[in-house]
């Protein structure tokens, strides 16, 4: 508790991690660490470093079956290109570190955090988002099942909820209530909308096989 | 008119709109992600802020040199928020406001901004209070009946320490704000509980008329207490915005500044003496208790929770630490009471070798008159409801392998008289009608309820009433604080939709041959209520409304006189169920049973998801949750959602909600609900804990160290 001066930051902080930072320095190849990319990054083959940047890159992006053109810097997230120049405002940012699921998307098929994925290496993926799901002023099954079992309070993390369950259906559309508990586990909320997401998620997947349309 | 109409709710078995488990009414919008928050909001020209905070817990700024920052290629405005010469008392404080086209570019600038401090000494933790010295402010000791007398007469005394850490909101929206500055207007889209008096906490400092200061929010990203007027970068994102020529600029904390400055639970800490007889009866209570609320230190739960008559002896110590002020959370001091208390009676109750439900029941002579009976009632059906006569046991009877099992009892109670409120009701010719309150909706269910009422009132179905709340150009509500939301807006609705009528019966009594006063709204119809085959369509109703083509009446509740529309006095018992594995020291929950009273139920379906949402909360806090401090460098360590854990969906176990719908609460009128449930469940989870290992684990969280320590008798 002695009183020294100090200019700017001690030094062990000045080195402090910071994800942005980290992603800036690695460069495109940073879209490595984003959550669900981990298993393909490692099987394959390490090719030639793409360099770009730092300053901004036009990149295009498939998003709900729409390609768009934009500039951004290497290091913006896919989560920020979306919500801060795309206007596609349903994927939250929260903990902005891969923690909580606020931002989950589907990218070829496998729910993703977005905020741990770079705008840059979601290029020639197929992203879907909240957004895409169903025209405005329809429902899509699964965000019929949160609305019918009130699996949403202040809503914030539900859309991050919805892709995760539709992610998650796809691959299991017959689940159990463990499955359900084990597959959303990567989501969280803070209202306390646990046990309507279970039941939504198990009545969105019986309403599917019904003749609701999951895609 | 002669008369003062009548308000009064229409007679249980009558309604038919309320009452009504009916979906929310913004639910389409937020299950297809299209509902617009504030930090949603992308108007054109938009710009990013970033802050630059304080390092250090205690410190003075010598100098802040921005010149670099302000030269960055696409910054647009820096404002100083801290000058050379403040003496900063928490980590985190706002020392620059940078904006800039994007918001990377704004974080580049805040890194080049550089600023010199003083360190001054900082004391971050508290739950050693002997290390506190001069942090540390006693209140002075209170007593209330003769706790000497009632230890004389005690044939057993039991003692322990119990405590419950800072806990953080983690609201997932963090708070922040969009602000547009238009020259002598400016358009604020904030996150809060509060659209109200937003503009006016803003006004003084902008100098700008609040009636200038025009505010927007149509929904927010959790509050729990944490969101009602703008902080510091409330005022600096305006100005932000000003000096970037009015280009609009958003600025959210990030999360850590978040988890950092904008509050948290205080902790509360005692140890606790409790004297009695045999028989189970209480005769005296004596407690010594600390903690804080941060800088500015607070936080003295009232003790003994609920029981306040039993004897007591009392004092409590407010220690004041280097961390942002605490803010109200679902039952500010409610939480930390109910732990402390019902902690001590259940050792108490073990102690003398009796079943701790009827050591509650025996003693609830000390609870307030009204509620004694609802309080034997709950325990009763929650012990029914948890199955806890076949699976209560008493402690060390809980099993031979490892993994024991074990329940406990905790209890709340809650005023939730409903706040002031205006609602303004508009009927309209063509038979449309328009709600307007300058309320919000936390998430709570209150677009809905008001939707129900309304609908109710004027005898039409839900989809006929339209709806507007979140700006304060409309009728002046008030903060959605303290369960205060559900009583106000719903008696203000009512008064005005039975005002709106009125006139409605007046324009068109002459076509049905009849006194206004003999008219009804039923079923889209007002027809005479002695003849109901002499009626009018709505339609048709409204079509009589004389030139001018509307009908525009005002509804006006006051807390001072709820004239029956709204009460106060919410109780509930809760048992938790949980498994505790002595090997590893993991908790697990099994089931959850939660009792709760809260007068009228407009809604069951969103009451039971409020009951539901505040018990998996407090299951969080009860398992997981502590903010902590390292006082050698005076930093939070956790300031996140990776080591700030938070329950998921697999960590809550079964929940079973009972909502104590009898017609007797139902008459004490509309109770707020958000907070008296959230109350007890740290106390329940504790006490379940302890009944299955055998010893108290003495503070919240049920960690496996902490667990492991009580095994393990490293209790300190």
């Amino acid at each position: 508790m002695s009183s020294n001066k100090h200019s700017e930051l001690p030094e062990e902080r000045k080195t402090g991690f910071s994800r942005r930072g980290f992603i800036r320095g690695v460069g495109i190849g940073g879209g490595a660490l984003g959550t669900g990319l981990l298993e393909r990054a490692a099987t394959a083959a390490p090719g030639q470093a793409n360099i770009v940047g730092p300053g901004p890159v036009p990149i295009t992006l498939d998003i709900n079956g729409k390609s768009v053109n934009l500039t951004v810097e290497p290091r913006v997230t896919l989560l920020d290109a979306m919500r801060d120049r795309l206007d596609l405002t349903g994927a939250k940012r929260v903990c902005d570190r891969g923690v909580c699921g606020s931002c989950t998307v589907i990218m070829n098929g496998k729910t993703v955090y977005a905020c741990n994925v770079l705008a840059i290496d979601a290029q020639g993926k197929k992203i879907e988002t909240i957004e895409g799901l169903a025209a405005p002023g329809q429902l899509h099954p699964v965000s019929a099942a949160f609305w019918e079992n009130d699996a949403q309070q202040c809503g914030y993390c539900t859309p991050g909820f919805v892709m995760a369950a539709k992610g998650f259906l796809d691959e299991n559309p017959n689940p159990t209530m463990e499955q359900v508990k084990h597959g959303l586990g990567g989501n969280l909320c803070r209202c306390g909308t646990y046990m309507g997401v279970r039941q939504a998620v198990l009545e969105a997947a019986k309403g599917i096989k019904q003749g609701g349309k999951n895609g | 008119m002669a008369n003062t109409p009548d308000y009064s709710w229409p007679p249980m078995e009558a309604r038919k709109a309320m009452g009504q488990p009916i979906k929310r009414v913004d639910g389409p919008a937020k299950a297809s992600g299209r509902a617009r928050y504030s930090s949603d909001q992308n108007p054109p020209g938009l710009i990013f802020a970033v802050l630059k905070t304080c390092p250090y817990a205690h410190a003075r700024v010598t100098n802040v040199d921005t010149g670099e920052a302000e030269r960055t290629k696409g910054v647009l405005a820096v404002q100083v928020m801290s000058p050379a010469g403040t003496e900063i008392q928490w980590e985190g404080t706002e020392v620059v406001a940078v904006a800039a086209a994007t918001e990377d570019i704004a974080r580049d600038a805040a890194a080049k901004i550089k600023v010199a401090y003083e360190v001054l000494p900082h004391l971050v933790k508290e739950e050693d209070l002997a290390a506190a010295g001069s942090h540390a402010k006693a209140a002075g000791e209170r007593m209330q009946g003769d706790p000497d007398k009632g230890f004389q007469e005690a044939e057993a005394i039991s003692e322990g320490t119990y405590g419950i850490p800072m806990q953080s909101h983690v609201c997932l929206e963090t708070h922040g704000e969009v602000a547009h500055w238009q020259g002598d207007q400016l358009m604020v889209w904030p996150s809060t509980q509060d659209v109200t008096r937003y503009a006016g906490t803003l006004s003084p400092n902008l100098k700008m008329p609040t009636t200038s200061i025009k505010v927007n929010m149509q929904y927010v990203g959790g509050g729990f207490g944490s969101k009602f007027g703008p902080d510091a970068w409330g005022e600096a994102c305006a100005i932000l915005s000003q000096k970037a020529g009015g280009r609009p600029v958003k600025l959210f904390l990030d999360r850590k500044t978040d988890q950092l400055i904008a509050g948290f639970r205080p902790s509360a800490f005692a140890h606790i003496k409790i004297g009695g007889k045999k028989d189970g009866t209480m005769t005296a209570w004596e407690s010594k208790g600390w903690g804080t609320g941060g800088f500015p230190g607070g936080g003295s739960p009232p003790l003994p929770y609920i029981l306040s008559d039993l004897p007591n002896r009392q004092n409590f110590t407010s220690v004041s630490v280097n961390t942002a002020a605490s803010r109200a959370w679902r039952a500010p001091n409610n939480q930390q009471a109910s732990l402390l208390t019902c902690s001590a009676i259940e050792d108490f109750a073990a102690q003398i070798g009796m079943d701790p439900i009827e050591v509650f029941k025996k003693n609830l002579q000390y609870a307030p008159k009204a509620r004694q009976a609802t309080y034997a009632y709950q325990f009763d059906k929650a012990a029914e409801l948890a199955n806890w006569k076949a699976l209560w046991k008493p402690r060390g009877q809980n099993g031979a392998g490892p993994e024991k099992r074990g329940l406990g009892v905790g209890f709340n109670a809650w005023g939730g008289m409903g706040h002031n409120s205006n609602c303004k009701v508009s009927l309209y010719a063509d038979g449309s009608v328009q709600v307007d309150i300058g309320t919000q909706d936390l998430g709570t269910g209150t677009r809905t309820v008001i939707t129900q009422v309304a609908a109710e009132t004027l005898g039409l179905p839900m989809s006929a009433i339209k709806l507007s709340i979140g700006t304060n150009e409309l009728p002046p509500d008030a903060a959605s604080g303290g369960s205060t939301t559900v009583g106000g807006v719903s008696s203000s609705t009512r008064k005005a939709s039975v005002n709106a009528l009125a006139k409605l019966y007046e324009a068109a009594a002459p076509a049905l041959g009849a006194q206004p006063e003999e008219l009804e709204a039923v079923d889209g119809h007002i027809r005479v209520k002695s003849a109901p085959t002499k009626s009018l369509t709505w339609q048709a109703a409204c079509k009589k409304i004389p030139a001018g083509g509307v009908i525009s009446e005002m509804g006006v509740t006051e807390q001072r006189s709820p004239g029956g529309l709204m009460g106060a006095g919410a109780a509930g018992v809760q048992i938790a169920d949980v498994t505790v594995d002595i090997e590893t020291g993991v908790v697990k929950i099994n089931r959850y049973v939660a009792v709760q009273d809260c007068g009228l139920v407009i809604n069951p379906r969103l009451a039971e998801s409020q009951v539901l949402g505040a018990v998996i909360m407090g299951i969080s806090t009860a398992l997981y949750e502590q903010r902590v401090f390292d006082q050698q460098t005076g930093t939070m360590l956790n300031p996140d959602m990776e080591f700030y854990k938070l329950a998921g969906i697999d960590d809550v176990g079964e929940i079973v909600v009972h909502m104590d719908i009898r017609p007797e609460n139902d008459k004490r009128g509309v109770i707020g609900l958000g907070e008296p449930p959230a109350i007890g469940i740290c106390a329940a989870v504790s006490n379940a804990v302890a009944n299955a290992i055998g010893v108290r684990v003495p503070n919240i969280p049920m960690t496996p160290d902490h667990v492991l320590n009580a095994l393990e008798g490293r209790n300190g």
